[in-house]
C-alpha cells in the first residue's frame, strides 16, 4: 500500500485526534482580541500622557472622521485581497477620481450628482481593465495593478496640468466633513454603512463563501462548479468602484484636489487588511478587523502626534504595522506546523 | 541485446545494493533488497505502486537514509546516506523531468551545473557552443537557446537524459542513470528515440536502471530484470529468458486464496445515467463509457494510460477534453460542458489529490463539508447556526475526526480529509458520483469507511465510476471494470472475472494485445 509512504503522519494524527480539548479556547480567544486589546492599550498609553487633548471628545471625533476615506479604500481592497489577488491600483484611482471630480465640477460645471455619476463610471472602466488584465489575459494582478495604477497617476496629471482644483461643491463638503451624526462626520458612517455590507456579503451570502474559496484555492472551486473567472472579475471591479468612491468623499473632506494627494494611501490601506485579518476572525481578511484595524493605527499617529512627534513617524509607524501584520498573519500556520512536526 | 550478461561477476559489477532495508511508522517499506547492475548494462525495475521502487529510488538519491543494508560503487562501500549521489555519478530522471519551462534549454542543461558552482563570471558564448555540441553528439538536434516550453514532449525527454548524463560525466565513475517512468507520456516514436539514446548511453559502460510499468518497454530495452513485490525482490531474470506470464506472476504474486469480487446480480441496475461517446483528451484517443442507476463501473490502466483523465473529462474539468455525453438532462459537448454543467446535470467529483482540487486545505472542516450544501440555504441570508449544524451532522454521519467543526481541514489526516469531501459531494444527492482516487493515502479503517459510504450511496441508487490504479479496490467495490490502455478501452471485466488478480493481469497485459492488434489492421490494410 502507498499509504504508509505517502502520508507518514497519518497515523499519529488519529491518535492526537481525539485529545483535543473542549470548552474555551483561551489562546483562540486571545488572538482574536489581541488588536483590540492593543487598541485600547494604545488609547490607555496615550490618554495617561496628555488626558487633557487625547482624552477629549473633538479628539476622538478627529480620528474616527479623519480616516474616514482610507476606511473606504482599505474595504474596498478587501474584495481582491479576499479571492486572491491584488490591487495596487486603487490609491491612484482615488487620487485621479478625486482630481477629475472637481475639473467636472469646477471646470466644465457638471452638476453634483452627474459628476460623481461619471466619476464612478471611470471607476468602473478601470476596473474592467484590471480584470480583463488579470482574468481574462492571466497577467499577475500585482503587475496589471501597478501598471495601470501608474497610467492613473499620468493621467490624473494630464487632465489638471498639475494643478489644483478649489471651490468644491458644498454640497458635497457637507455631506463628506460638515453634517454630522452622533458627533462625527457622515463620511465614517459612509465607513461604517460598507463595513457592515462587506461583513453581510463576506458572512451571510452564499457570494462571499464563494469569495472565499475562490480565494483560498481557485482549483478547488472550479471542481465545485464556482465561475471562478466572474467572482475574480466582480471583486476587482468592486474595488475599483469603491476606490472611486473614496476619491469622490476625498474630495468632500479636503474641498479641493490636486493629482498626487491620495496616492499615500496605499500603504496603510494594505496594512489595515493585513492587520485586520489578526483579528475577530483570525486568518481571513475580514471587514470588522479592518475596520478595528483603521482606527488602532489612527489613534496610534494621533497619540504620537500629539506628543509631538515628527510626520516620519507616520511613516515608520505604518510601514511597521504592515510587517508585523503579516508576521502575526503567519504565526497560527506556523505554530499548526510545529505542532504536526511534533507528533 | 548485445550486452554480455554475467550474474554477479565482480569485475564487471558497477553498482551493487546489499540487503537494503527501510521502514516507515514502523511498516517495513523495503526487506533487505539485493540489486546489482553491471558497466553498460540496462536493468529494468518492475512493480506495482506500493512495490517499494520509489523508495528504492529515493535511498539511491541520498532522501531516505535506509535503517540497514550497503550501497557498493565499482566495489567500494559507500556513505549512508547517498547525499554526496553527484559525486559518485549516480543521477535521475523522473517522470516530471526536472525541467523549468519557462527558461531555455540552456539554462535548462547547465542548471545542475550552476547550482554548485561559484562562479562569478559565466561564459554564456563557451557555453551555449558546448552544450550545443554535446546535445548535437547525442542526436538530440534542438536549438539551445529555444525556450523548453516550445519543445516537444520527446524532446523534453530527451534533454532531461542528455543533462543527467552530461551530469555522469563529471564525475570519476562511469555512473548509475536512473530513468523513472520516463516514457508515461511519450508517443510511441519519440519512446523509439528515446531508446536508442539509452541505449548509446549504456554503450560508453554508464549502467542504466530502467523504471516502468510496462513490461514491452521492458522487454524491449533490457537486459535484466528485477521485480519488487510488497517491498522485497520477487526475482530477477534475464529480460530475454522469462516470459511475459512469469513476470506478471512475479509482479502480482500468486496467493493462496483469490481475493473474490463481489458477486452481484445485474438485474438490480436501472436506468442508463450517463452516456460518454467517444472522448479525447490529451490521453484518451476515444473511450467511450455508460452507467447506469447503482452501479459502480471502475476504470483503470497503467500510470500514463489516460484512465485518470476519465473521471476528470466528464465532470468537464479538462478543458482540452473532446467528445459527447447523454444525461437524462440532454446531450453536451464535453468541450463545453465545465464543472457547473456537470453539477447542474447531478454529478458530483471526488478529485484524487484533496489538497489541491479536493477542498480548501487552510480552510476549516466545517467551512469544506458544507460548500456544496450552501446551496441548498437562502443564499442572500445565510444561517449560520443552520450551516453550522449541517456541518455538524456532515461530520458526525460520515464519522470525520477529530468531529471538531473548526479543524483546519490540512491537519487532518489522509482517510479523515476523505470522508469530509465525501460528506461535502454527497449533500448534493447526486445521481451520478465521480472518483479518482478515492482511497489513496487513506489508512484501512477509514478505507473501509469510504467503501460502506460507498454502499450508501449504490443503495440510494447513485450511479458511480471510480478511477484508480488499485485493483483489489475495484475488485472490492465494482460491479464492472473498464481496463484502459494507450487511450482506448482495452478490456471490461464482470462478474465472476472481476478479481484482483484478473484485473492486474488485464492491465500490464492489455499495451501487449493492442499492439497486436494494431500490428493485425496494418496486415490485413
Amino acid at each position: 500500500m502507498s499509504t504508509v509512504t505517502d502520508e507518514p503522519t497519518d497515523l499519529g494524527e488519529r491518535k492526537g485526534a481525539g485529545a483535543r480539548p473542549t470548552g474555551i479556547k483561551w489562546r483562540d480567544l486571545g488572538q482574536r482580541y489581541a488588536l483590540l486589546l492593543a487598541w485600547a492599550l494604545v488609547i490607555v498609553a496615550f490618554g495617561a500622557l496628555r488626558p487633557d487633548i487625547y482624552l477629549s471628545a473633538a479628539n476622538f471625533q478627529t480620528i474616527f472622521a479623519s480616516q474616514a476615506v482610507l476606511l473606504l479604500l482599505a474595504l474596498g481592497l478587501l474584495l481582491p485581497l479576499v479571492t486572491g489577488n491584488l490591487d495596487l491600483s486603487i490609491a491612484s484611482n482615488l487620487a485621479f477620481s478625486s482630481i477629475f471630480l472637481a475639473i467636472l465640477q469646477v471646470k466644465h460645471n457638471f452638476s453634483l450628482p452627474v459628476a460623481i455619476a461619471v466619476v464612478l463610471v471611470g471607476g468602473l472602466v478601470i476596473g474592467m481593465i484590471n480584470g480583463y488584465l488579470i482574468v481574462g489575459l492571466g497577467i499577475d494582478s500585482l503587475i496589471a495593478t501597478l501598471g495601470i495604477g501608474t497610467v492613473l497617476q499620468g493621467l490624473a496629471l494630464a487632465i489638471s496640468n498639475g494643478e489644483t482644483y478649489s471651490g468644491i461643491s458644498s454640497t458635497l463638503i457637507n455631506l463628506a466633513a460638515n453634517y454630522r451624526f452622533a458627533g462625527i462626520s457622515l463620511g465614517f458612517w459612509y465607513g461604517v454603512i460598507l463595513t457592515l455590507l462587506l461583513t453581510y456579503l463576506f458572512s451571510f451570502t452564499a457570494l462571499g463563501r464563494r469569495m472565499l474559496f475562490v480565494g483560498r484555492n481557485a482549483e478547488v472551486s472550479r471542481l465545485s462548479g464556482v465561475r471562478v473567472a466572474r467572482i475574480q472579475w466582480g471583486a476587482i471591479v468592486g474595488a475599483a468602484l469603491i476606490a472611486s468612491l473614496a476619491g469622490v468623499l476625498y474630495t468632500g473632506t479636503q474641498g479641493a484636489a490636486d493629482p498626487t494627494s491620495g496616492l499615500e494611501f496605499l500603504l496603510p490601506a494594505f496594512a489595515a487588511c493585513f492587520l485586520g485579518s489578526t483579528t475577530v476572525q483570525p486568518g481571513r481578511f475580514n471587514p470588522l478587523g479592518t475596520f478595528i484595524a483603521v482606527f488602532f493605527l489612527v489613534s496610534g499617529i494621533t497619540g504620537l502626534q500629539i506628543l509631538g512627534a515628527e510626520s516620519y513617524v507616520q511613516q515608520l509607524f505604518y510601514g511597521i504595522a504592515l510587517v508585523l501584520a503579516v508576521a502575526l498573519a503567519k504565526l497560527p500556520e506556523r505554530r499548526r506546523r510545529r505542532r504536526r512536526a511534533a507528533v | 541485446m548485445g550486452v554480455p550478461v554475467r550474474q554477479t561477476d565482480v569485475e564487471t559489477t558497477n553498482i551493487a545494493l546489499r540487503g537494503i532495508t527501510k521502514s516507515f511508522v514502523g511498516v517495513q517499506v523495503l526487506k533487505g533488497v539485493d540489486l546489482s547492475i553491471s558497466h553498460g548494462e540496462i536493468h529494468g525495475l518492475l512493480g506495482q505502486n506500493g512495490s517499494g521502487k520509489s523508495t528504492l529510488i529515493k535511498v539511491l538519491s541520498g532522501t531516505h537514509d535506509p535503517d540497514d543494508g550497503e550501497v557498493l560503487v565499482e566495489g567500494k562501500p559507500q556513505g549512508l546516506p547517498l547525499v554526496d549521489f553527484a559525486r559518485v555519478g549516480f543521477s535521475f530522471v523522473h517522470q516530471d523531468l526536472g525541467l523549468i519551462e519557462e527558461l531555455t534549454v540552456l539554462d535548462n542543461f547547465l542548471l545542475p551545473h550552476t547550482a554548485r558552482s561559484s562562479s562569478w563570471y559565466l561564459r554564456w558564448r563557451d557555453d551555449r557552443a558546448r552544450v550545443q555540441r554535446v546535445l548535437d553528439d547525442y542526436g538530440v538536434h534542438i536549438d539551445v537557446r529555444a525556450a523548453v516550453a516550445s519543445l516537444e514532449a520527446t524532446d523534453r525527454a530527451l534533454l532531461a537524459i542528455v543533462r543527467a548524463v552530461h551530469d555522469i560525466r563529471q564525475s570519476e565513475t562511469r555512473g548509475l542513470l536512473v530513468l523513472d517512468e520516463p516514457t508515461v507520456f511519450l508517443p510511441r516514436e519519440g519512446v523509439e528515440r528515446l531508446f536508442d539514446l539509452v541505449r548509446g548511453v549504456a554503450a560508453q559502460g554508464t549502467s542504466v536502471l530502467f523504471v516502468s510499468h510496462d513490461i514491452d518497454e521492458v522487454r524491449e530495452l533490457t537486459s535484466r530484470v528485477t521485480v519488487l513485490r510488497d517491498g522485497a525482490v520477487a526475482g530477477t531474470a534475464v529480460t530475454g529468458d522469462v516470459t511475459d506470464d512469469e513476470l506478471v506472476t512475479m509482479i502480482v504474486g500468486r496467493r493462496l486464496a483469490k481475493h473474490q469480487g463481489r458477486l452481484r446480480a445485474h438485474d438490480g441496475l436501472g436506468e442508463v445515467v450517463l452516456k460518454a461517446m467517444n472522448v479525447h483528451t490529451s490521453l484518451l484517443a476515444g473511450v467511450d463509457v455508460e452507467v447506469r442507476e447503482g452501479e459502480v463501473l471502475g476504470v483503470t490502466g497503467l500510470n500514463g494510460s489516460g484512465f485518470e483523465h476519465v473521471p476528470y473529462a466528464l465532470f468537464g474539468a479538462l478543458s482540452d477534453a473532446r467528445g459527447e455525453i447523454a444525461t437524462s438532462g440532454g446531450r453536451f459537448d464535453l468541450g463545453s460542458f465545465g464543472p457547473g454543467g456537470a453539477l447542474a446535470n447531478g454529478m458530483a467529483f471526488v478529485p484524487g489529490d484533496r489538497k489541491r482540487e479536493g477542498a480548501a486545505a487552510d480552510l476549516t472542516l466545517a467551512d469544506n463539508v458544507t460548500m456544496q450544501a450552501i446551496d441548498r440555504h437562502r443564499p442572500w441570508l445565510l444561517r449560520r447556526d443552520a450551516l453550522r449544524r449541517e456541518a455538524v451532522r456532515l461530520i458526525g454521519d460520515y464519522d470525520v475526526r477529530p468531529g471538531d467543526p473548526d479543524a483546519v481541514y490540512g491537519s487532518l489526516s489522509g482517510g479523515n480529509q476523505q470522508k469530509a469531501l465525501m460528506a461535502k459531494w454527497l449533500t448534493t444527492e447526486p445521481s451520478l458520483l465521480l472518483l479518482h482516487e478515492p482511497t489513496q493515502g487513506v489508512d484501512v479503517g477509514a478505507r473501509e469507511q469510504i467503501f460502506k459510504a460507498l454502499d450508501d450511496v449504490r443503495d440510494r441508487r447513485t450511479a458511480v465510476i471510480c478511477a484508480s490504479s488499485d485493483c483489489e479496490q475495484l475488485a472490492r467495490i465494482c460491479d464492472r471494470v473498464v481496463v484502459v490502455a494507450r487511450g482506448r478501452v482495452a478490456a471490461v471485466l464482470t462478474g465472476e472475472s472481476l478479481d484482483k488478480d484478473t484485473l492486474i493481469e488485464q492491465v500490464y497485459n492489455t499495451a501487449t494485445i493492442l499492439d497486436e492488434r494494431d500490428e493485425h489492421k496494418e496486415t490485413s490494410a
